[in-house]
Parts: structure tokens; sequence; C-alpha cells
């Protein structure tokens, strides 16, 4: 009789401890993985081919669609590469905007990343307070782009329009109120030992292996790289911000976990230094062939309705050449190669997407462990598969 | 005049019989390698302890259709020593295969994969040649210029097989 020691398994992609559409096929001896093969593409929308029909303009929204948790970080990558490509210099106040709202994003999205983690290893009540405080957040998107999940606020040149009326002090009682919510969140899980049990030791990925890997983000600096786009290739201002990086030492599912908490704190921390120091000024670029018009002009001048009527329909033609911009998105670097052949539509957006590089690693991480063990791996990778998919 | 980047230099110096084509565009040095050296290449900028392109941040692919060659395959290393990036390319026409640096970089796995995927560039000798995100039985390479953005069968009802 032929032996039959290894048993598959098939885990997702309905699973609810994947993170959205992720299938996993696990192969177990026992309760032990030998091996995991993920199997991914099921969000596949074919985002970088529909960026090759679209002006520059209208590929925006698009990106707000990619990692749904990070839209404001997904603009800023996006913007910033259209804006190399051009050459087109960002104004002092759009560019403080921009990071505020990128620091309040990573921190929504982390609050949802902590929430989800917590669930699926057991600890149910920190959702609701996570979810409280990201919905402060996303008030605060509302006012100042219109949406919540997909605001679509930055645009080539700056932001689509500068803070309402009321919202600095919202944001203001938002970042006062935070760090005593952080220490909430941590009563519940730092100490706890059910936690430790399932996260200390688990899920290890050493310094050498997570960067052959192409890791990057808290991942990366779980297992104690110090590294971080906003560090190594400042953009958008961020060198004149006072922040570090917070590091792990082992790499687990724990490191990880801490690296981000610490992360919330210094967001919240920038959020606040760019509250003080908001420049005064214009938030868009003066660029007439790039910028779309004021509305109150439109309306008043036949030569800023024409220009509105040309950039909406044919877009803008920069030179031909390819850049490459990054961010530091909550879950790595999220950057955009952008391949112009000096038409109106990009010949080529290509996404380089954190989460995608961060998954290929979990193999790795997976193998040797228990099933269990898994759950508190993926959470702890922090994947969002619109991203990975694309 | 920009300096000369450091790996163009020791790029030469560790082989004197290549020609590389270096473009800077917006301060972004690219070099275009041909294509049968392109693991050599790669293992070299790795390993060497001034550079240490450790990173393989990102791998793609670009179709000129119907110039020929046809594709390039784009890659993009970060030095974690100097935060320098540096863009590689290879021209690869139709048919044509590109060797793996899986073996310099594990990210290479998936991103190769994604272009064998997208593009139909095959890679020599990648473990695990597969399509990523696309299932497998799919026709055609979306990505690829002369695939049509909405479908090829777009028009036509999708009855599946039973």
């Amino acid at each position: 009789m032929a032996e039959t020691r290894f048993m598959t398994i098939n885990m997702g992609p309905q699973h609810p401890a994947t993170h959205g559409v992720l299938r996993l096929v696990l192969e177990l001896d026992g309760e032990v993985i030998v091996k995991a093969t993920p199997h991914i593409g099921h969000l596949h929308r074919g985002v970088e081919k529909l960026a090759e029909s679209k002006t520059y303009h209208q590929v925006i929204p698009l990106t707000d669609r990619l990692d749904y948790t990070n839209a404001m970080g997904n603009n800023l990558a996006y913007v910033l590469a259209v804006e190399k490509l051009l050459g087109i210099e960002v104004p002092k106040r759009a560019q403080c905007l921009r990071v505020m709202m990128a620091e309040l994003q990573r921190i929504a999205a982390h609050l949802i990343w902590l929430g989800t983690h917590a669930l699926d290893i057991g600890a149910m009540t920190l959702l609701f307070y996570n979810f409280r405080e990201r919905e402060d957040i996303l008030r605060i998107f509302e006012e100042v782009a219109g949406g919540r999940l997909t605001p679509t606020y930055l645009r080539i040149g700056g932001v689509s329009k500068d803070l309402p009326d009321g919202i600095a002090e919202k944001i203001r009682s938002f970042v006062d109120a935070f760090p005593a919510r952080m220490k909430e969140y941590e009563t519940l899980l730092t100490k706890n030992v059910i936690w430790l049990q399932r996260t200390k030791d688990v899920g290890i990925i050493s310094r050498e292996d997570a960067i052959n890997w192409g890791v990057t983000g808290p991942t990366l600096r779980g297992s104690g790289v110090k590294w971080d786009v906003r560090k190594a290739v400042p953009y958008s201002g961020y060198e004149t911000f006072d922040f570090d990086i917070p590091t792990g030492s082992i790499g687990d599912v724990y490191d990880r976990y801490t690296v981000r908490l610490r992360e919330m704190e210094w967001s919240n921390s920038i959020v606040k230094q760019a509250l003080d120091r908001l420049p005064k000024g214009p938030v868009l670029a003066s660029d007439p062939h790039v910028v779309l018009p004021a509305k109150e002009d439109v309306q008043k001048d036949i030569a800023a309705l024409i220009r509105q009527f040309k950039i909406a329909s044919e877009g803008f033609r920069p030179p031909r050449g390819e850049v490459y911009a990054s961010v530091e998105s909550a879950k790595g670097e999220l950057g955009f190669y952008i391949v112009s052949d000096g038409s109106n539509h990009p010949f080529r957006v290509r996404i380089r997407p954190p989460s995608f590089l961060n998954l290929s690693a979990l193999p790795k991480m997976v193998e040797g462990r228990l099933i269990a063990d898994v759950i508190s791996i993926i959470g702890s990778i922090d994947i969002v598969l619109g991203e990975i998919d694309r | 005049m920009v300096d000369i980047h450091p790996a163009v230099k020791k790029l030469q110096e560790a082989f004197p019989a290549l020609t590389l084509d270096v473009k800077i565009f917006r301060e972004e040095v690219t070099i275009t390698v041909p294509r049968k050296e392109i693991l050599e290449i790669c293992r070299f900028l790795h390993a060497d302890p001034d550079l240490q392109y450790q990173f393989l941040t990102d791998l793609c692919g670009l179709d000129f259709f119907p110039e020929h060659p046809r594709f390039e395959v784009v890659y993009l290393l970060t030095s974690l020593k100097t935060n320098h990036r540096l863009r590689l390319k290879a021209k690869v026409e139709e048919g044509e295969s590109v060797s793996s640096v899986e073996s310099v970089w594990k990210a290479a796995n998936w991103l190769e994969r994604e272009v064998y995927d997208l593009f139909g560039i095959p890679f020599e000798k990648h473990p695990d040649l597969r399509r990523i995100l696309l299932w497998d039985g799919f026709e055609g390479y979306p990505l690829r210029k002369d695939f049509p953005v909405e479908g090829p069968d777009f028009d036509k009802p999708f009855v599946p097989e039973v």
C-alpha cells in the first residue's frame, strides 16, 4: 500500500483570516506545515493595463483602489512619480498637507491591521476600539476630501482643496487623544499571556532572508533592518520632520506587532508637527499646462474655461522618459514606475506593490510551524489583496 | 556634468568587454545591458562590497510592439549601504528567454512569474515558472500592447467548461 504521509488542505479564498481572497494550499505532516503555496490573482482587475488607456489625471482614482486601507499613500506615490516626470515643484503647504494626510492614513491602516490581526487570534474586543478611532480619521477625510475610503485627495501638483474651516481643531483633538487610546490597546495585548504565546517566536524571518525576499515596511523592520523610504529616500519634505524608525530584533510576529504600534505613535507625532508648522500659501502648483484652474476662474474667465476643457479631456504631454518614485506606505515600499512616450497617456504604469513581495516570503515564514500559526503570521505581514492582485 | 555613477564605473572595470548604454533622466541611472549577461551582472552588483545592491526593489516588463527587439525586462536595484537606486534593462526579442535572477534575489521569484504571466517572457532556470495573477489556461498576455484593453472576447458570452 502506498504511504500517504502528507495531507493537503486548502485554506481560502473565502477564509475570514486570509484578509481578502488569498488561497493557500498547505501540505501537512500531522499539524505541521511542510509546504505552503499561495495562490493569488482572485482580485486582479488589470489596473496597470487600464492605466495605459487613461490620461495622467484619470489614473489617480485607480490608485485609491489598490491598497484600499491606504488610499492617501497610494495617491501620493503616483503623483510623486508624475511630478518627477514633469519636473514640477509642489508648494510647501501642499507638501505638508500630503504628509499630514499620509500619516493619518497610516494610523487608520495600522488600526485595521491591529483590529483584524487581534480578531484572527481571538482577541475580539480590540476591533471595536480600533474602528472607533479609525472612524474619527475617516470623518476627517470626509470633510477634507469628500471621500472616506477612497478620498482621491491628491492632485498632480498639489492637493485638490485646502483644509475646510474648523478641521484643524478636529485633527488636533484626535492627535491629542490618540496616545491615551494607544495605552488602551496595549493593556489588552502587549503583556497578555495568550497574545504572547501566539506571537512570540512565531513566523521568524531573519534579517538576511527578509532583505533577499524583497520584504519592506514594518515586516522588514521587525527583523531589525532600520530601513524606511521616508528616511532612506525622503520625499514630500519628510526630511524636515522629527521621527524615528522603530525596529524589532528577531523578526517574529510579536516584533512586527511592536514595530507597528511604535510606528503609529510616530505617525501621530508627525501629524502634530505638520499641524504646528503648516505653512501658508497655495495648495496647487501654478503650472497652467498640468493643473486644473480654480472653479471660480472657470466660471468667470474664458481662457480658464478652455484650459479646464483641454486638461480634462486631453490631459497633458510630459516629456519622454521614465521615472520611479516610491513612498513608505503602511505595508512597505509602494513605488510607481512610469514610462512616458511623450503622449497624453502613460506608456506603462508599473506598480511596485509592497504586499506582493511581503506575501511571497510567507512560505518561508510558515514552513515548519503549526496551522494555527499561519493565521497569526498572515495577520502580522498585513496584506491587502487589492494591492497584490492589482 | 553629472558624476559617473559608481556602479557604472565598477561594472566597466569588471566587464571590460561589454558596452554599457547609460542613460540619466531626472537623476535616475538606467543601464541597458546585453540579455545574456544579466545574471552575471546582477550577481556582481549584489556581491560587490562597495555597491551592495542587496535589494531587488522591482522587476517588470515593457512592450515596445511593433519595434524590434520587442520587450525590455527592467530591474530596479536598491543598495542598502548607500540607498542608491540603479535600473538595469535587458532587451528581449519575442520568443527569446532571459536568465532568472532568482538565485541572486529570492524576490525575483514572484516578480519573474508576473512578467511571464502578463508579457509571456520566459525565464531560464526559474524554479517555479507558472502564471501568478491569471489562471492556468488563460490565453494571451494582457500587458502586451497588441492585447486589447477590453479583452479579446469581451463581446462573447463567457460559458465555463463544466
